[in-house]
């Protein structure tokens, strides 16, 4: 053996080894820079309670409010719009909310604490877009002919029921979120706060 | 003379006239390449007009997302000239999807993805989903409406992919919900990321070019073919014979890209829709919301699946067969089984699967800007159409192993045409 005769082999090893300890620096230099990115501490702290005061709220209509910047939905139901849940009952797709997230106390038919207003989250379960409110029936809703009211989403056409409860055969694959809620009083809902749950 | 001291000196010490000769001057390029070849050059052209009137444009844009409406507004208003930045800006981005769609039925035409150009193809096919990113992002900017709920609409699809999905898309965003943070990064990407990878991407795609030289419309190698001097019979140099033929090009597309600017500058909401102008309003989708023009057929793809299959919920499959979609090109080079490159010599099974093709896109990209649950067309609803389309679509890619080797070809001439 000269002094002049390359162990290949050990060459070989040597790189390999730079390599991978170098490849292993790298990534985790990438972590920081890569957790940059998730919400930052102001944005977490952004999702607050929201109080809403419903008590000039008439029949039928809705109100929307901003609670971690989506829309919350907040309607008082009549009575034909609640019985309107029974007869769409075979016609949506996950009428007993097994598949779809609300809070406990909200999985009833009407999926809510109080028969007569309903609370969900606007934001559609298929591509997060804002259903409109369709609350006309008929063939005047522009939906369809017999339509019982409900909502639309005008991206890709997945329809709710006034429980927010999805049709069958649309994109959306479950209910419209109902968002945690209690009510302070006779008229005003805090959202963001579980039934039942001690206020701070 | 002293010009050609001064060219000396520097050939000493820098390759210009060597790199000069081997992608110009002595770059041998087919004699028969037709209209369909200026889509290539005028794509280069459309990415140095984007760069140029987005730097001016960045002078006097705000990425926030309380002042970014305003000072789009600000630019077209008060800006000296601005309005022509922009408006130059936004045709450019559908003028570059024009000229690229165009370069790439090409390729499919003339068989321009077989060996030994893989590498180039799949490289433009980067190019291509590069470019697509950088659009998108480029439409969160002006923090329209449509903005808004496009990037509402996007994002969310990553959060369909099971388990992780939820927190990639949170990442996407860095909030809860497309916000400031969502604005402030895509304009990082906008302007410095994507911008730079596409630079890198276009040089490598022609370093690959100009390594196997270009294909041409008889779909054969005119390497093969070469004269006493080692120079390819069928090839004249790209300088000045194709410098000249694409300044043509360049003249006629810049003829065209004027008119939009100067007189419909938003084309009838097709390059910039209605919607847009005015600010985003995170508790109100806009009535009909589709992407700009480039982007529908996807998202019809998208759309086309409503029922749920194999216990996966309808949603998913729509963001895999989208996701699959822009994928299935990579593989032509290995789909395709003809012995000739050319539909000029190939028989009727690859010229209606190629039309088939052409018309299912087509389709495609109308629907996507429709309201799936109407009836645009006639018989069916749109979104019946739609997966008509993917049907086709898809099959051109699946089935092309079968009819591109059943088919009745001719042979190609020996030299070019």
């Amino acid at each position: 053996m000269n002094d002049n005769s390359v162990n290949t082999a050990r060459r070989r090893f040597l790189t390999g080894v730079t390599a991978g300890v170098g490849a292993v620096g790298a990534a985790g230099a990438a972590v920081p820079f890569v957790a940059s990115m998730s919400p930052s501490e102001r944005a977490r702290a952004a999702g607050a309670p929201v109080e809403v005061d419903i008590s000039r709220l008439g029949p039928g209509q809705i109100l929307k409010v901003e609670w971690r910047g989506k829309a919350v939905f907040v309607v008082n139901r009549t009575p034909q719009m609640l019985a309107s849940l029974a007869e769409v009952e075979a016609k949506v797709a996950d009428p007993e909310s097994a598949e779809s997230l609300q809070p406990d106390y909200a999985r009833n038919r009407e999926r809510s604490l109080r028969p007569e207003v309903m609370v969900v989250v606007g934001v559609c379960t298929h591509l997060g877009c804002a259903p409109l409110e369709k609350f006309q029936t008929g063939p005047q809703s522009g939906v369809e002919p017999d339509w019982r009211g409900g909502f639309y989403c005008p991206c890709h056409g997945s329809k709710f029921d006034l429980a927010g409860r999805v049709y069958k055969g649309v994109p959306a694959p479950t209910n419209m979120e109902v968002p945690p809620y209690r009510f302070v009083d006779e008229n005003r809902i805090l959202i963001g706060v579980h039934h039942g749950a001690e206020v701070a | 003379m002293m010009a050609r001291r001064l060219l000396h000196w520097i050939d000493e010490r820098f390759p210009l006239s060597k790199v000069w000769n081997e992608h110009m001057a002595q770059y041998y390029a087919p004699k028969n390449f037709n209209l369909w070849y200026f889509f290539g050059s005028l794509g280069l052209l459309v990415l140095v007009l984007q760069i140029v009137t987005g730097i001016f444009l960045t002078m006097h844009y705000k990425p926030d997302s309380a002042l970014a409406f305003a000072s789009v507004e600000y630019i077209m208003r008060d800006v000296p000239w601005g309005w022509l930045m922009r408006y130059m800006h936004s045709t450019g981005a559908s003028l570059f999807f024009v000229v690229v769609y165009l370069h790439m039925f090409r390729a499919l035409l003339y068989g321009s993805y077989r060996a030994p150009r893989e590498l180039l193809w799949i490289l433009g096919m980067v190019i291509f989903i590069a470019l697509m990113a950088e659009a998108f992002m480029g439409y969160l900017l002006p923090w329209g409406n449509m903005s808004y709920w496009g990037a509402q609409v996007i994002i969310s699809l990553f959060g369909a992919i099971p388990w992780i999905g939820e927190g990639l898309a949170e990442w996407i965003r860095g909030d809860f919900v497309v916000s400031d943070a969502t604005l402030n990064r895509f304009f990082a990407f906008h302007v410095i990321a994507l911008p730079l990878a596409l630079c890198f991407l276009v040089y490598l795609h022609i370093v690959a070019l100009h390594k196997v030289g270009s294909n041409n419309p008889d779909g054969i190698e005119i390497k093969e073919n070469k004269g006493a001097d080692g120079r390819p019979v069928d090839g004249i140099p790209f300088h000045p014979y194709y410098t000249v033929k694409d300044i043509v090009g360049a003249l006629v597309f810049l003829i065209i890209f004027c008119i939009i600017v100067f007189f419909v500058p938003d084309m009838g909401g097709w390059f910039l829709e209605r919607a847009n102008f005015e600010p985003a309003n995170p508790l109100q989708t806009p009535p009909d919301i589709v992407p700009l023009w480039y982007f529908t057929p996807y998202y019809s793809i998208l759309r086309a699946f409503t029922y749920p299959f194999l216990g996966v919920e309808a949603k998913l499959w729509g963001v895999i067969f989208m996701g699959l979609s822009i994928l299935a090109p990579f593989f032509l080079p290995w789909l395709d089984r003809s012995p000739v490159k050319s539909m000029r010599y190939r028989g009727w099974m690859s010229k209606w699967a190629l039309g088939a093709f052409v018309v299912a896109f087509v389709v495609l990209g109308y629907m996507g800007t429709k309201n799936p649950g109407n009836t645009d067309l006639f018989w069916f609803q749109n979104v019946r159409w739609a997966q008509i389309g993917t049907v086709f679509y898809f099959a051109y890619f699946v089935l092309m192993p079968f009819y591109s080797k059943w088919d009745k070809t001719r042979p190609p001439p020996e030299r070019v045409r």
